[in-house]
């Protein structure tokens, strides 16, 4: 067996490495854009609100955007890398497929009574399985809409899909708020069930 | 041009004005200090990266990985979209790194000055700049801020300029000097794209004071800050130039 397949294919543990590595570096890049990205917004507000300094990143709008066009090759590399793997492997379609209504209808009403258990932590309940994928596609929506705004002129196919330069800075600030508001209430299950924590880090 | 604010919001004309006086500052030019917002960072890591230089060194270094990143992204045959006339933005904001009362704009009996690897130097007037064929486009500037504006920019196409005064395409930087003290350069494939004007009008008539006057470098496949404004010296050289923003840390292709 080789060592890429060893990382892939190891079964002692619930999470293989390479997941757990790319989630935490993914974490880090996440955090770290979001807070350059708030710096860079500021310098020019879609919204009429501006964002409290203490909580941006870069010092100026400068210094903002080094941070972001430097933090944005680890986001992407990264998430190619765990998409590749996650799919190479067949851990995408063991672990978050299929996802049925019905489950989804259960797992919700069983969340509202507080009876959504998590006995078998190997497995992801339907609710998790679609949290993680709208996290993953709302994390690619956002790289698509960042390249439009980066290089409007040299992705004009992007550029139409996303309906324009001035629409996608909308697209991308709002598809921001969506996984801080998937980190937050992350944070809670995670805080709510902490063997998971431990899981993620160790992989058992 | 770039850095400057407009309608957007009176607080960020207070955060605009504070980041030049901090700039004004010599020992506050080079941005390290302002690299990072302390709290956040040091509350998430338990340390300080304050005054870190090696963050500092290797963000620029990334930068410059960008600079090469952009220039092969960068299409010599795809062009900037172009507008209708009903689609330009009214007024055109002002943008500079200073305010509008400040404009300095070139004399009127200015001359073009042309220095480096060029073999015809003679200096230009506005009216032999005139008289050479002129070509106009409807396109958008895309500030580094994330604002942008649609407007209609006239004059030489830049390639043309460049064959006419003998430059060499072969170099690998063209830099400009403005009467605004304001400096910057770009590659040479930028310089020989279809788009790039050396442009004398703004919305059909003389290029203004405020966007201009007399000549405005319009690059609709550069940011904002890569368009200079008031040019008075046009160069050819294979040392890189720099730029008057780009030397405090703004990416030096500034492509869009
Ligand atoms: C915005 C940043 C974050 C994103 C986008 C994100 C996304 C994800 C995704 C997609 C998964 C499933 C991974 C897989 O199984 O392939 C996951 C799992 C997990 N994440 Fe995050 N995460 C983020 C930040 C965090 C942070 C800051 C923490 C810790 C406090 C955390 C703790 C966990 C844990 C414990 C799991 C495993 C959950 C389980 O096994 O049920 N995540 N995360």
């Amino acid at each position: 067996m080789s060592l890429l397949e060893s990382l892939l294919m190891r079964q002692e543990t619930l999470t293989p490495v390479y997941v757990r590595i790319s989630h935490w570096i993914n974490a880090i890049a996440v955090i770290l854009m979001v807070m350059s990205g708030l710096k860079i917004y500021n310098a020019s507000p879609v919204f009429n609100f501006l964002i409290p300094r203490s909580i941006t990143l870069g010092g100026w709008l400068g210094g903002a955007l080094l941070w972001h066009f430097a933090v944005m090759w680890l986001l992407v590399f990264n998430g190619i890398l765990y998409l590749f793997a996650n799919i190479y492997s067949g851990r995408m379609k063991k672990k978050f497929f299929p996802i049925r209504a019905t489950e989804l209808v259960n797992d919700f009403i069983d969340s509202l009574k507080g009876k959504l258990t998590h006995d078998d932590l190997s497995k992801y309940n339907s609710i998790q399985k679609l949290a993680y994928l709208a996290a993953i596609a709302d994390l690619i929506l956002i790289i698509a809409s960042g390249l439009v705004i980066w290089k409007s002129v040299q992705f004009p196919i992007l550029r139409e899909l996303l309906t324009g330069f001035d629409h996608a800075r909308v697209i991308h600030f709002l598809a921001m708020c969506f996984i801080v508001f998937f980190l937050f209430i992350h944070l809670i299950m995670v805080a709510l069930v902490p063997k998971t924590l431990l899981i993620m880090l160790r992989g058992r | 041009m770039s850095e400057k604010k407009r309608i957007f919001s009176p607080h960020e004309k207070e955060i605009i004005k504070d980041i030049h006086k901090e700039l004004e500052i010599p020992s506050r030019r080079m941005f390290g200090k302002r690299l990072l917002s302390l709290g956040a960072i040091s509350m998430l890591t338990g340390c300080s990266l304050d005054n870190d230089e090696s963050i500092e060194s290797a963000l620029m270094v990334i930068s410059r990985f960008n600079d090469k990143v952009q220039g092969i992204l960068f299409d010599p045959n795809r062009l900037a979209p172009t507008y209708p006339a009903s689609m330009i933005t009214k007024p055109f904001p002002f943008n500079a790194y200073y305010d509008e009362s400040e404009i300095r704009p070139n004399p009127e009996n200015f001359k073009l000055k042309l220095s480096g690897l060029i073999l015809d130097k003679k200096d230009w007037s506005l009216l032999e700049l005139m008289a050479l064929p002129q070509t106009s486009q409807i396109t958008r500037h895309i500030c580094v801020e994330g604002w942008s504006a649609i407007g209609k920019w006239g004059g030489v196409r830049f390639s043309d300029f460049l064959k006419r005064i003998g430059a060499d395409t072969s170099a690998q930087f063209i830099g400009f000097r403005c009467h605004d003290d304001y400096y910057t350069s770009i590659d040479m494939a930028t310089a020989l794209h279809p788009q790039t004007l050396l442009s004398l009008t703004y919305a059909d008539e003389v290029l203004p004071a405020k966007y201009g006057y007399p000549i405005k470098i319009r690059i609709p496949t550069k940011l904002g800050y890569k368009n200079p404004k008031y040019v008075k010296e046009i160069f050819v050289t294979n040392v890189n130039p720099g730029g008057y923003w780009e030397d405090q840390g703004y990416n030096w292709f500034g492509g869009s």
